[in-house]
């Protein structure tokens, strides 16, 4: 968690690798692997999946098709159409998608609520070993929340590590953390468990920025 | 830090680049074109009716008096040497009606090319023309027995004279422009299809094109009739292997849909990028006829190429869906003309582009309505994607509207790159950058793939993926 600005997205797309961000200090190491130089196509292939806050349309291609490319090359290999359309019927069964959906054009015309299911929906074929959900919670409603979150639940199992940045607690709510770190200015100020995103949700982050100023005035 | 846009592609290499030796050619002429070439293609070695030569010689004086084109890409166009070409050349002396037929050296290349299967999926009949002539032939009987003529052109004109003297060079004649003049002079080869009133062909008529000899031209001339309340689907698809020197393909493509006849004409073209591709291509829709032009354009040097629809009758209609892609050292100089002549007539015009590394693509397009063509329709739209920041895009529409009762004439264009956040997004899913990139690109093809067979469509879509990794070859 953490104010607007803090750095929480700039610290998911540094993970996943984007091309904007320059490191200019430090490495990122993945179940003990140096991953600073691999590309995100790369990075992917290890296991690391980010959920965008805002997925990208791609005018003409449909789902299906994207979905199918997206698996064959986190697994290496060409997957048959028919275990593909198995697969991904369970997965759309899980998390509540129309059949219909995957004929359209991805996040083409979408609404907010259909982008972040989809990001779910490839999160759940993904079958990450370390997944970073931007801001999923972002532009849905109560409904759509609770729907995108049930899923997320049946997803996530013990192999599996997820960061989630958020503002709010009605996600956490759902989706219940074990740990909760507070970051502002890109440093981690605090962490804690549940009870730190009580006392954010009733008193924001000022106290926390009272604090850090605090800790440097005094050192 | 991986970057991802100054990631050099590679070069373009041409995919097909083989050739088949050069002594089974029967005959060739010298290079070079005059009077008494065309006389000795078409007195000699067609052995025309009188009117034709007359036709021929009529256009190559008409040829050598128009100047080149003052517009366009003038600078390569300038550089065409007309002295340094063959104007005929023909590799076999028979025409192969069934497959069998078919010498084993072309049916090699024909194979390389994946042409078999698509004959043997499509039993309609095909005419492939291998350099300047027709060596292989075949239509289906049933095509025959309804009454549908579908040959190649100099068989149409030496069986079918008739039809073909009344309608020959009336949609496009040899003062229409420089290269229709040429090719009216020299041409060779190209299909004759004629279907009769009411006849619908249900599978589309296919032919198949190739340049293989260095410094040769192929001047194709295609004439397509359909009389009243008639259908028919016509594909041809163009693959040529490299070649150092300039090498130059005009055709002319005829169509005429008669009252409330359909003509859809597909072509998906890949040259390689030696080739000068300047093609004159027109249509006649009467009386609530309809015509569309598919047409792909990938490769060559040059292209300049503006698919023609003239609405001549009361509720006609015409579409015209196209793609250009412009690689390396290529420009696309591609469009669409829409004659609104008549009233109640409809147009639309999609235009697609892609441009990569320095490649340029061009719209240059014209709706023109006519003074009396009351309550018409026209809507453009021309999309240009741009791969890299050096690749170019132009947009050239003309619109003269002479009647303004109940006309609606309306033009969207949009230019987009390649983004950074798409590229990122994608290969955030395991994408490697070239697949990402051959993602996009076909999806923003997407609308003209979905319009043509599906052969066509998994090759367009892995040509496309060809280029994309730029190690083709």
């Amino acid at each position: 968690m953490g104010p607007n600005g803090s750095g929480k997205s700039t610290l998911s797309n540094v993970i996943m690798g984007h091309p904007k961000y320059k490191i200019t200090k430090g490495k990122i190491f993945f179940k003990g692997e140096d991953i600073t130089e691999l590309s995100p196509d790369q990075r992917a292939k290890k296991g690391i999946f980010l959920a965008f806050q805002y997925p990208l349309s791609i005018p003409g291609v449909r789902i299906f098709n994207f979905l199918k490319n997206m698996l064959s090359s986190i697994r290496g290999e060409e997957i048959p159409v028919s275990e593909f359309k198995k697969l991904l019927k369970e997965k759309m069964k899980l998390l509540d998608i129309k059949q219909s959906f995957i004929k359209r054009y991805l996040n083409d015309g979408f609404s907010g609520g259909e982008k972040k299911r989809n990001e779910i929906l490839q999160m759940a074929l993904f079958e990450p070993k370390l997944a970073l959900l931007d801001e999923t919670d972002s532009g849905l409603d109560v409904t759509a929340l609770k729907t995108v979150c049930e899923g997320i639940n049946k997803i996530i199992n013990n192999d599996m590590s997820v960061i989630i940045i958020t503002h709010y607690k009605r996600m956490l709510e759902y989706v219940r953390p074990q740990f909760v770190h507070v970051i502002m200015d890109g440093k981690i100020v605090k962490s804690g468990n549940e009870e730190l995103v009580e006392k954010i949700d009733s008193q924001g982050y000022d106290w926390l920025k009272v604090s850090s100023e605090e800790i440097l005035t005094t050192v | 830090m991986n970057t991802i846009l100054t990631e050099n592609i590679g070069i373009d290499n041409y995919k097909y680049n083989f050739r088949d030796s050069e002594e089974n050619y029967v005959y060739k002429a010298k290079k070079g074109l005059s009077k008494e070439i065309v006389e000795e293609i078409s007195v000699k070695l067609k052995k025309e009716p009188k009117w034709m030569t007359e036709f021929r010689l009529k256009a190559l004086d008409i040829f050598y008096s128009k100047p080149m084109p003052n517009w366009g890409n003038t600078e390569l166009l300038n550089q065409i040497n007309f002295d340094d070409i063959h104007y005929y050349v023909k590799s076999t002396e028979k025409q192969g009606r069934d497959w069998n037929e078919v010498p084993e050296e072309i049916k090699k290349t024909f194979d390389r090319l994946g042409i078999p299967e698509a004959e043997r999926k499509f039993l309609a009949g095909v005419t492939a023309q291998y350099e300047s002539d027709v060596v292989y032939h075949s239509i289906r009987e049933d095509l025959e027995k309804i009454g549908v003529i579908f040959t190649d052109m100099d068989t149409g004109l030496r069986e079918y004279e008739d039809i073909v003297r009344k309608y020959f060079g009336t949609v496009i004649p040899p003062t229409d422009n420089k290269f229709a003049a040429l090719n009216s002079a020299v041409w060779s080869g190209g299909s004759f299809v004629y279907v009769p009133k009411g006849v619908h062909v249900e599978i589309p008529l296919q032919a198949y094109f190739r340049i293989n000899t260095e410094n040769m031209g192929q001047f194709e001339r295609t004439l397509i009739i359909a009389e009243p309340g008639s259908y028919v689907h016509y594909i041809e698809g163009c693959t040529a292997p490299t070649y150092s020197s300039d090498s130059l393909h005009s055709a002319v493509v005829e169509l005429i849909a008669m009252e409330g006849a359909k003509i859809r004409y597909t072509t998906i073209q890949n040259w390689s990028n030696n080739v000068y591709n300047l093609v004159t291509k027109r249509a006649y829709a009467y009386k609530n006829a309809t015509v569309e032009w598919v047409d792909g354009n990938l490769g060559s040097k040059l292209t300049m190429k503006y698919p023609a629809v003239y609405l001549l009758g009361e509720g006609a209609r015409g579409e015209i869906l196209s793609i250009a892609m412009a690689s390396t050292n290529q420009h696309q100089d591609a469009g669409a003309k829409i004659i609104h002549a008549a009233p109640n007539t409809s147009s639309i015009i999609t235009s697609k582009s892609i441009s990569k590394n320095n490649g340029r693509s061009s719209y240059r397009g014209l709706i023109k309505v006519l003074p009396g063509a009351t309550n018409c329709k026209s809507h453009v739209v021309c999309d240009a994607l741009l791969l890299n920041t050096n690749s170019r895009s132009d947009t050239y529409p003309t619109m003269q509207v002479e009647e303004q009762k109940d006309v609606i004439v309306e033009h969207e264009a949009t230019v987009s790159k390649v983004g950074e956040e798409q590229l990122f997004y994608l290969m955030s899913r395991g994408l490697s950058e070239s697949e990402a990139k051959s993602m996009i690109v076909n999806g923003f093809v997407e609308p003209f793939t979905k319009e043509l067979p599906m052969e066509y469509a998994v090759e367009l879509n892995k040509l496309i993926q060809l280029e994309m990794e730029g190690a083709v070859g």
